[in-house]
């Protein structure tokens, strides 16, 4: 469904006058494949490349060397662009920048109108994107009377309702708080699982990306470590490296490990946690 | 130092159709060098809070005490209250606005009304102690990182040296090296300088690592005051507020849950850690 090769991007910086003083490779040699109906999450602090990645899987950007492929169509086809940019949707980090109806079901509305899609369809897919999303009821509120994790979610609906094969979302959780930052975790798990939606999710919250089919984690604009969640997280010391967290419980076998108990890599969850300290479930309170 | 706040309401747009209270009726006292995490969810009224505690809000009802006397009385000036209760908005780094790094830290000092030497001797101090180099000193503020963003406005407060500083969720949006280092280095000015700090945060896990003491708002006062350990044992009624406790302490419930006795009080991964081996060792025993 995604196929980057070789995909590099260059940024150029110039001085006052226009002429180019660097050049900062934000990609270098970008290969991979994502297939339909995947969940990716891709990590990486800040400047490692991860936006302006995205941004090339929904022809914002176009490649410096190398090709992005998406469905069989090059991003850099101008044939296509609007093509892909409606089966890749985006959602951005900030809500507040992404949301410009009055009515949470205009803002819906917005992107299936400027496609051309018919009215009384319109209608009908902003209500099914509304109830996808959970946010049905509020669909007569202002969205300046909800709450942070609400807009996002009415940010998500939006881009649902192009009807996209796949949604890129770009550090979305990143101004919520907890109890935001789960519905909108919520919302995108229930598109992939229900919907079949192709998820790529970009965060910088280790227990958003433990849900997710493959991780990719990107440092100075290379892949560096790709896998199953477990895989990559079982490699503490060159997350700790790269300074990206791993989720607590995982640190938490790591401190065990380190005391001397002996545990196997890559625990994820609580679950493991207890049986791989030979508690059982169902033994009840001591 | 200290700061009170007695009985203090903040009603938003008072007398028109349109008011809201946002506080009502919050007492509270800050001592000197305290470290405080304040959380509660959006709305809570976190944000209507710490505007009262440097006086950029005046109470409705009630009053805010800075070293005994009140903020609003005849006896205080505002506009010196604001240098010692400094406070670092949320995204501080769009309030940057300087032709270099140097200046936009000037500015603060320079509104205190010192001279250029003294705004220039405490700018580069402030700069020094927050990380940013001095090669950085003349570049313009919008080309450095979002992390060193960050820092160059915390540095504008500190240049004028508070005694107490605020800073609202100084981490949002900064990844896990930069929120890191920011943190760091807010413990390193609460240890080394003395300052009393309060640190608005969302993450529960920052916060247990870090502060001596929490403040958790809800629906416009304060709900629960004590060291974090106290604080995260009220887990189920901070679930309601739409808050949780360290990611940890879940572990723990659950392992305790299936039998194996530890106490869920525990709110570090160092502790729990420990606390997971000594069950182990008397299991075995």
């Amino acid at each position: 469904m995604i196929l980057a090769k070789k995909l590099s991007h260059n940024f150029n910086k110039r001085d006052d006058d226009g002429n180019v003083v660097e050049v900062i490779h934000a990609l270098k040699d970008v290969d991979l494949e994502v297939r339909a109906g995947e969940f990716i999450a891709v990590l990486g602090h800040n400047g490692s490349g991860k936006s302006t990645l995205a941004k090339h899987i929904n022809a914002l950007l176009f490649p410096s060397d190398g090709e992005v492929v998406i469905d069989g169509m090059d991003t850099r086809d101008a044939a296509s662009l609007w093509k892909i940019r409606q089966e890749a949707g985006m959602v951005f980090q900030n809500p507040d920048n992404q949301i410009i109806g009055q009515v949470v079901e205009e803002d819906v509305g917005f992107g299936p109108e400027n496609m051309g899609v018919p009215t009384p369809e319109i209608w009908e897919r902003v209500e099914e994107s509304l109830r996808i999303v959970g946010m049905l009821e509020h669909r007569k509120k202002s969205p300046n009377h909800l709450s942070g994790g609400q807009k996002q979610r009415v940010s998500i609906a939006g881009v649902i309702a192009m009807h996209p094969r796949c949604i890129i979302m770009d550090e979305p959780t990143a101004m919520l708080d907890p109890g935001g930052r789960k519905e909108v975790i919520r919302a995108a798990r229930a598109l992939n699982q229900v919907e079949g939606i192709t998820i790529i999710l970009i965060t910088h919250y280790m227990d958003e990306a433990i849900y997710a089919d493959r991780v990719f984690v990107m440092d100075g604009g290379e892949v560096r470590m790709s896998g199953t969640p477990r895989e990559v997280f079982s490699r503490v010391k060159e997350m700790k490296a790269l300074h990206l967290d791993v989720p607590q419980v995982t640190l938490l076998a790591d401190e065990l490990k380190k005391r001397g108990l002996s545990l196997p890599d890559g625990i994820l969850t609580d679950q493991e946690l207890a049986a791989a300290l030979g508690l059982e479930a169902g033994a009840g309170k001591a | 130092m200290s700061i009170r706040a007695e009985n203090v309401s903040y009603i938003y747009n008072e007398g028109s159709a349109m008011a809201s209270t946002a506080i009502h009726g919050l007492s509270v006292s800050i001592g000197d060098g305290e470290f405080i995490g304040l959380i509660g969810h959006t709305g809570s009224g976190k944000s209507t809070f710490i505007q009262l505690l440097n006086g950029l809000l005046a109470p409705s009802e009630g009053r805010i005490l800075y070293n005994g006397k009140d903020i609003h009385g005849t006896e205080t000036d505002l506009k010196s209250l604001r240098t010692k209760v400094g406070l670092v908005f949320q995204y501080p780094e769009h309030q940057l606005f300087e032709s270099d790094v140097l200046k936009d830290v000037m500015f603060g000092p320079k509104n205190q009304g010192l001279s250029t030497e003294e705004q220039k001797e405490r700018a580069v101090q402030a700069l020094q102690s927050v990380g940013v180099s001095e090669e950085d000193f003349s570049r313009s503020p919008f080309e450095l990182s979002g992390g060193q963003k960050r820092r160059a406005a915390i540095a504008g407060v500190l240049a004028m040296r508070p005694e107490v500083l605020i800073l609202d969720e100084p981490t949002a949006g900064l990844d896990p090296r930069g929120r890191d280092e920011i943190l760091d280095l807010i413990s390193g000015m609460h240890r080394e300088m003395g300052i009393t700090v309060i640190l608005v945060s969302h993450s529960m896990e920052d916060v247990a690592s870090h502060v001596g003491r929490i403040l958790v708002m809800d629906d416009g006062n304060i709900r629960f005051d004590g060291t974090p350990r106290e604080v995260f044992s009220h887990r189920e009624e901070l679930e309601e507020m739409g808050l949780s406790a360290p990611s940890i302490t879940y572990t723990m419930e659950y392992l305790r849950s299936l039998g194996l006795p530890v106490d869920t009080g525990m709110i570090t991964i160092s502790e729990a850690a420990g606390e997971i081996l000594r069950c182990l060792e008397e299991r075995n025993a």
